[in-house]
């Protein structure tokens, strides 16, 4: 293994899968107390590593790349290595990744404690952590195409982890199936790399469109429009997020580290990673901001209706990653990279703090059936709270500065633009109301459930909510805005990563900035007002509110049938196509037939000659009369050839 | 004079061949044999093969034929039925017959002046000739033939026994 | 005056060929076995030509050859057919035919 001053970087990714490999192969015969050891272990040294790593930054030279002497693929016209890479980006993501792997697999511990399968599901996690890591660590896209598609597998995996439910088996099988849609994006999308640059590593695909300033649009468009394929299938955006919502039916700490921490951001992750590349293209950014808008509204109006508590973070979260993506079309890189590790924090927190109330009530996920929790199972709901806020955007929460500098960046953006900026707008005060309405109906006002008795979590759950209540509270002041006196830290962080970009976002001003930030502080008020009136205040309102715009409300309820016609449009043919047309015409027709038709001709074969064997005296004599006339004439005509 | 002599006895091979094939009852079919038989004979003498003409009149037309008229009369052979029997015969053989017939007679009549032209009495081939080729050189399988037909006798002999 | 041995060749083929024809045609195992003699005849007389043509009696001690194997397989024969006969009371080639699939 060679590179400059070795970190072992490979060790990061490596220990989590010793752990998969120790849990999955010896777990189901211990005891559930070492298979929580096995699992913490491997997910702490690496968060260990990392700290270390993150301690003596300033020391390293960058970008640090490490590389195995063992070659990948190394063939005449292309070559691909098992390189990893070390720059701030990566580091965020490494801490983020480990940091809240960490304290979901603590978090899991106490959820988990008397599931059947526990050892599958730590040794399914930290296969998740594997791959992840290998994702954000690698130096080349086919690297991290291995991991985007191990963490698909680890998704499937754990979605569908309560096998026996049939809902959660077709769950787990969606999100594949429109992963591997994204996945032929991402595909061809190295495929035209390979063709145009030669290889699909990062120093050399990069440092190529950066070497010829006259590259633009054309051939990059297309790589980069694939690779938003591959994002929108990842990270949940329109047209493949279908799968999101029904993922919840996985564990909830699941639901936390995979579907709103770490692998969803996967998308956000390769777009900002591949920013040279998309920054030649305006028109790929331009598309990106749209379906990041987009989503973000049309998330937050079907959040807005859902009852279980667990689809309207989903949502939530579909909505969050619009944000990010948003900010990407921006080429705001830095905002983008910035909401995601807030939204790691307060999502997650989310999250885990609706599984500690769903862990109390004893499963029981509709909201509709909760109610006045707040004296009940105090500490989970002033976790919840912050995590509320912090999604909400109020400050001094993490997510007020965020998404502040989303919207700014997109306002100022010749890519993304004023109307997105209202769109993002909108947005916050839909976000903020739904969020609000969550709060109210599960913590507020008489506890609707007769048999139940809530009680509060075991202190392995607890402990986790309450460090990421307090990341979600402070996460944001890395990034304060100098428009608000902060010193910007964060993008600056970020710099050396995202700063030579050729599109460069004109400089609003600082007072442009302050008002922007006031108007959305408005409207997430805004929101919280509304909520408290429907929720807290006049119970009785929501529902003839509903009754008044039934049509519309029908069309959220049933997420504007968006699944009902994906189905009629593409999966009902292919089933039908696979049914009659492969299995039916080729498969029993050809297959099945052809080797029917093989046997039968050598049967009839058989019968024919059977027929010689008559046990007729004279049959055998005309043969032989044939048999010696043929010989002849094969002698004649042969003998007078050669002469 | 020599053709005359070859064209009356070549014509009265064929007839008895021919009559063989076309008689019902197989006494008149041996008969038309015998006549194939002598008429061979004849022909041999006109190629020169003395001992063989005689050979051929007291061995086959004498012993052999002698014997299949006793195993015809033994077995009190009737004329032959109309059977059906095999299809085969009639549609891959006959077919295979007349390209075996027609082709030789190609073949032989195109070689015609290669081969030599027969003259009475060119080539007169004596008995004291021939034994002296056949007890001197080929004495071995001489030797062979006579075990051949003792074992042949012995067969006979046990396979038409009658058993006890 | 000469006769070219080419006619004595053809007259083979036709003797052979009838004897072929025969063979399939008849029905009477007697008869059948008759036709084999005459095919056997044909080509004597081929060899006899032959022997006239290279002027070497070789040729000539082969039909003594022929003729001693026709006699002994004649004689071998008709047993058979005796005992097929006692066997089967019939001469019909058709119906010997037990080893029919």
């Amino acid at each position: 293994m060679n590179g400059h001053s070795p970190l072992h970087l490979w060790l990061i990714p490596v220990l989590p899968f010793v752990g998969f490999l120790l849990n999955g192969l010896l777990g189901r015969r211990l005891p559930n107390a070492l298979v929580s050891a096995i699992a913490l272990l491997f997910t702490a040294a690496p968060l260990a590593l990392v700290l270390n790593i993150a301690l003596h930054f300033s020391s390293l030279t960058l970008p640090h790349i490490e590389w195995f002497t063992t070659p990948w693929i190394a063939t005449a016209t292309f070559r691909a290595d098992f390189d990893f890479l070390l720059d701030p980006l990566s580091l965020v993501m490494l801490l983020i990744v480990t940091g809240v792997g960490f304290l979901i697999h603590i978090y899991s511990v106490g959820y988990m404690a008397h599931e059947e399968g526990y050892w599958r599901y730590f040794a399914y996690l930290n296969l998740f952590m594997f791959f992840m890591l290998t994702l954000v660590l690698a130096e080349n896209f086919l690297l991290m195409f291995v991991g985007w598609e191990g963490v698909g597998l680890a998704s499937y995996l754990l979605i569908g982890f309560y096998f026996q439910r049939e809902s959660a088996v077709e769950a787990g099988k969606k999100a594949f199936v429109l992963n591997r849609v994204g996945d032929f994006g991402f595909l061809l999308a190295m495929f035209l790399m390979i063709a145009h640059f030669g290889s699909v590593s990062y120093a050399r695909v990069f440092g190529a469109i950066a070497d010829h300033p006259q590259m633009q649009g054309g051939f990059l468009t297309a790589i980069a429009l694939l690779l938003v394929l591959g994002a929108t299938g990842k990270s949940a955006q329109i047209p493949l997020y279908v799968w999101l919502p029904d993922a919840m039916e996985g564990p909830t700490p699941v639901s936390a580290l995979i579907h709103a921490a770490t692998m969803v951001t996967a998308g956000v992750y390769m777009v900002v990673r591949s920013h040279v590349l998309f920054d030649r293209s305006p028109f790929a950014l331009g598309v990106i901001a749209i379906i990041g808008a987009a989503t973000a509204l049309f998330a937050a109006t079907v959040g807005m209706v859902q009852t279980d508590i667990k689809r309207v973070l989903a949502y939530s979260t579909i909505s969050q990653l619009g944000y990010m993506f948003l900010a990407c079309g921006a080429a705001a890189y830095s905002a983008a990279i910035f909401h995601l590790v807030t939204h790691a924090f307060f999502k997650a927190l989310l999250f885990l703090a609706a599984g500690s109330v769903i862990h109390g009530l004893g499963g029981q996920q509709d909201m509709r059936a909760m109610g006045g929790l707040r004296k009940t199972i105090p500490i989970t709901f002033w976790t919840m709270s912050a995590g509320v806020f912090a999604i909400a955007g109020l400050p001094p929460f993490s997510g007020f500065f965020s998404k502040d500098a989303i919207l700014y960046q997109a306002f100022l953006s010749p890519t993304a633009g004023p109307i997105l900026w209202f769109v993002g707008l909108v947005t916050v005060l839909l976000t903020a109301f739904y969020m609000f309405r969550l709060w109210y109906l599960t913590f507020f006002g008489e506890f609707r459930s007769h048999d139940v008795h809530p009680h509060e979590s075991p202190w392995w759950m607890l402990a986790p909510l309450v460090i990421l209540a307090i990341l979600a509270l402070s996460g944001g002041w890395i990034g304060i805005p100098q428009a608000l006196g902060g010193a910007d830290q964060f993008a600056k962080f970020l710099d050396p990563v995202v700063k030579d970009s050729a599109l460069v976002n004109p400089e609003g001003s600082l007072n442009q900035e302050r008002l922007f930030t006031v108007l959305s502080v408005v409207m997430a008020l805004t929101g919280w007002f509304v909520a408290d009136l429907l929720y807290r205040r006049k119970p009785g309102m929501a529902d003839r509110l509903v009754a008044r715009i039934g049509g519309l409300y029908a069309l959220l309820v049933n997420k504007y049938w968006i699944d009902q016609v994906y189905n009629a449009l593409i999966v009902a043919p292919l089933l039908f196509a696979s049914r009659y047309l492969l299995w039916g015409a080729f498969d029993r027709g050809l297959v099945n037939g052809g080797g029917s038709m093989a046997a039968g001709s050598v049967r009839g074969l058989g019968a024919l000659v059977q027929r010689v064997q008559s046990g007729n005296i004279r049959s055998y004599a005309g043969w032989l009369a044939l048999g010696a006339a043929a010989l002849l004439l094969i002698t004649y005509f042969g003998f007078s050839m050669h002469l | 004079m020599y053709l005359v002599l070859f064209i009356l006895f070549g014509g009265l091979c064929v007839a008895g061949a021919l009559n063989l094939l076309l008689q019902r009852h197989p006494i008149n079919s041996a008969l038309s044999l015998i006549v194939v038989m002598s008429s061979l004979a004849v022909l041999y003498l006109l190629l020169g093969a003395e001992f063989l003409a005689a050979a051929q009149v007291i061995v086959y037309s004498g012993a052999i034929m002698v014997l299949f008229t006793f195993v015809i009369m033994l077995l009190n052979a009737g004329s032959e039925e109309r059977t059906h029997g095999s299809r085969a015969a009639y549609i891959v053989g006959i077919p295979g017959v007349a390209i075996l017939v027609s082709l030789l007679a190609f073949i032989f009549l195109s070689a015609r002046t290669h081969l030599a032209q027969a003259r009475l009495g060119d080539y007169v081939v004596s008995t004291s000739d021939l034994s002296k080729v056949l007890f001197r050189d080929l004495l071995l399988p001489f030797e062979v033939t006579s075990i051949l037909i003792l074992i042949a006798i012995l067969g006979a002999v046990a396979l038409a026994s009658k058993e006890h | 005056m000469v006769v070219p041995i080419a006619y004595y060749l053809v007259l083979s083929a036709i003797l052979f060929s009838i004897g072929v024809g025969a063979f399939l045609i008849k029905r009477n195992i007697i008869t059948v076995f008759m036709s084999i003699e005459l095919m056997l005849n044909g080509v004597n007389l081929s060899f006899v030509a032959f022997a006239y043509q290279w002027h070497r009696l070789q040729g000539q001690i082969f039909v003594f050859f022929v003729m001693v194997v026709a006699a002994a397989e004649a004689a071998v024969g008709l047993a058979i057919i005796i005992a097929i006969f006692r066997a089967r009371s019939t001469l019909n080639v058709d119906q010997v035919n037990l080893m029919k699939l």
